[in-house]
């Protein structure tokens, strides 16, 4: 406990409240963590999007490569941050052919937002998907037939049923994703230095002005990722309560 | 009502094979047969909730094959009843008329009827996690029944409660099924309640269907050595028929009919077979001298083995007939049974 407790206590208590107080003041720091925000849910979003139904398929079927297809899902968390970063700028690079297609339909990926979010997908999208598969995982199938046998197709049977039983696994899906894809650091400096980051940010303060000025942006991101934490707690405790 | 032709569906853990099956409107059918032998598949099946591999179902003149569950028509209800959770009592009642046409008055007089029925107005805006089993059984029916389905399939829906609440409910469906035109298709474990209920059986064993007919009469005259070991039929033997005599080691039976066959089976339920002292010299042509070798109490009456000659007969006694005989294990003892208590196939 201390030795995760300790050099986070200190970190936040270093910087003075009237420095915490400059610093968001600070238009840059605020376009960064507002970006991070924003990238992050975008993120999120997509994860959502486009995570919600494979999770689904994953949790109601059972296939040949299903297990393979878990492992790959799996696969950015276990990768090194600055190896994502390098893996997806080769297919997205000029020296690729699909690198050259979204080049000529005009989506910028190196030092764009658009790059950001692609990053932050690749490895905020596996927290996502796992989570929503084991909500899925716990609705037993039997509802969704008696409800089918009562009448409902499918689409009402998602959205009468399985849904209002599984937006909560969503929901600390989402909080999960995001929480991953704001603290990315090492895949997003390669794809995009600027536009920065927040940890882009405190990366760079660090390394120009020092410890001292790096703290109070740490500090703001800190307590953003905190929330999203306590969100998620709260959440999942909520759950725990319900079912005792 | 339901009509089933050649019927397979081959899945992970559970395969049907040339399923053929015929009920008729509201009839109440029940299905039998051993864990694993492919009860629920086949009600899931008719539901249309799982694909089928070749065959045909037909409700009423129409082919449901490929027609998806919610047109069916058919209700289904588990053992685990399967309420919606995050609805209330009232709202998983009321659920299947989202999706149904029936005229307001209508469904609120139907509503109105199950909840005074299954008595289920002092828990109508409760949670199923709040419910006790006999609550959440009697719900299950009522949402089952809210939406007048033709058919009602229902996955044992007594086993996992009270044997007190059972008797009520099994009470219950029996006036449920009296009160309406709905065909009921029912998998149960229990005999008793399999003979209270049923107009007609069938029994499953391993994805086939082994035997239908009357449940009394499966009851009486199985098929199978498997039927007749599932029905309780202790007494079994291989025999060889010569006109109305059976022979099996070494005993000569009298049969009231002659078998058509040279070889076969003899069954007789052991209910059927009388202990005495001495020789019984009534109508019973069939007696025979042997010793008790083993006596099990099954709590109500006791089980036990006679060995005559180089074969076990299994009898079922009271605690009062045990006193009476002065049944011990090596005890001598006279077993008969009547010709007409004898089933041969």
């Amino acid at each position: 406990m201390a030795f995760i407790l300790l050099p986070l206590i200190e970190m936040m208590t270093a910087p003075s409240f009237a420095m915490l107080k400059e610093t968001i003041k600070d238009k840059d720091v605020v376009r960064s963590i507002w970006l991070s925000i924003y990238t992050a849910g975008s993120a999120a979003l997509i994860s959502f999007i486009f995570g919600t139904p494979l999770a689904y398929v994953l949790a109601r079927n059972d296939f040949k490569g299903k297990k393979l297809i878990e492992s790959i899902i799996d696969l950015p968390v276990v990768i090194p941050h600055p190896v994502v970063g390098i893996a997806i700028l080769s297919v997205a690079g000029k020296n690729h052919w699909i690198g050259e297609l979204i080049n000529q339909i005009g989506i910028r990926i190196m030092g764009s937002v658009t790059g950001i979010i692609v990053v932050l997908t690749f490895v905020g999208m596996p927290f996502y998907i796992n989570s929503v598969k084991s909500g899925f995982e716990s609705i037993p199938p039997r509802l969704e037939k008696v409800s089918r046998s009562l009448g409902a197709s499918m689409f009402s049977t998602f959205f009468r049923i399985t849904f209002p039983l599984a937006w909560k696994s969503m929901l600390v899906g989402i909080v999960m994703c995001s929480a991953r894809a704001i603290s990315e650091f090492g895949a997003v400096v390669i794809i995009a230095y600027h536009p920065m980051i927040a940890p882009v940010m405190i990366y760079e303060r660090f390394e120009a002005y020092g410890l001292k000025y790096s703290q109070p942006v740490a500090v703001w991101l800190v307590f953003i990722c905190l929330t999203l934490f306590l969100i998620l707690r709260m959440l999942t405790l909520h759950d725990r309560e319900k079912a005792a | 009502m339901i009509r089933i032709q050649d019927l397979n569906i081959h899945l992970k853990d559970f395969s049907l094979f040339n399923i053929n099956l015929d009920i008729g409107r509201n009839e109440f059918f029940i299905l039998m047969g051993p864990t694993g032998a492919g009860k629920t598949v086949l009600l899931e099946a008719i539901a249309g909730l799982i694909p089928i591999k070749s065959g045909n179902i037909y409700i009423g003149e129409k082919n449901v094959t490929k027609l998806a569950p919610e047109k069916r028509g058919v209700s289904i209800v588990y053992q685990d009843y399967s309420l919606f959770p995050h609805l209330t009592v009232r709202e998983n009642m009321r659920y299947g008329l989202h999706f149904h046409k029936i005229d307001k008055k209508l469904s609120d007089q139907t509503f109105d009827r199950l909840v005074e029925n299954l008595n289920l107005s002092y828990i109508l805006n409760r949670l199923p996690l709040n419910l006790s089993g006999g609550e959440l059984q009697r719900v299950t029916m009522a949402r089952a029944l809210m939406v007048n389905p033709d058919i009602l399939l229902l996955d044992e829906p007594l086993s996992a409660l009270d044997p007190a609440f059972r008797e009520e409910i099994r009470a219950g469906l029996k006036k449920l099924h009296r009160d309406s035109d709905v065909t009921f298709l029912m998998v149960t474990h229990d005999f008793a309640e399999a003979l209270s209920l049923s107009d007609r059986a069938a029994i499953m064993n391993n994805g086939k269907i082994i035997q239908t007919g009357s449940m009394e009469g499966i009851f009486k005259r199985p098929d199978s050595t498997f039927v007749a070991d599932f029905v309780g039929m202790k007494n079994l033997f291989i025999a060889q028929f010569r006109e109305t005599k059976a022979y099996t080691g070494t005993l000569e039976i009298t049969l009231s009919t002659m078998p058509s066959n040279g070889k076969g089976y003899i069954a007789i339920r052991p209910e059927d077979i009388v202990l005495s002292r001495e020789k019984l010299t009534s109508s019973m042509r069939n007696s025979f001298a042997g010793h008790i070798i083993e006596i099990t109490d099954c709590g109500l009456y006791y089980e036990t083995g006679i060995m005559v000659e180089n074969i076990i007969f299994k009898s079922l006694v009271t605690k009062s007939a045990l006193i009476d005989l002065q049944l011990v294990e090596g005890a001598r003892i006279f077993v008969s049974f009547k010709e007409t208590a004898i089933h041969t196939f």
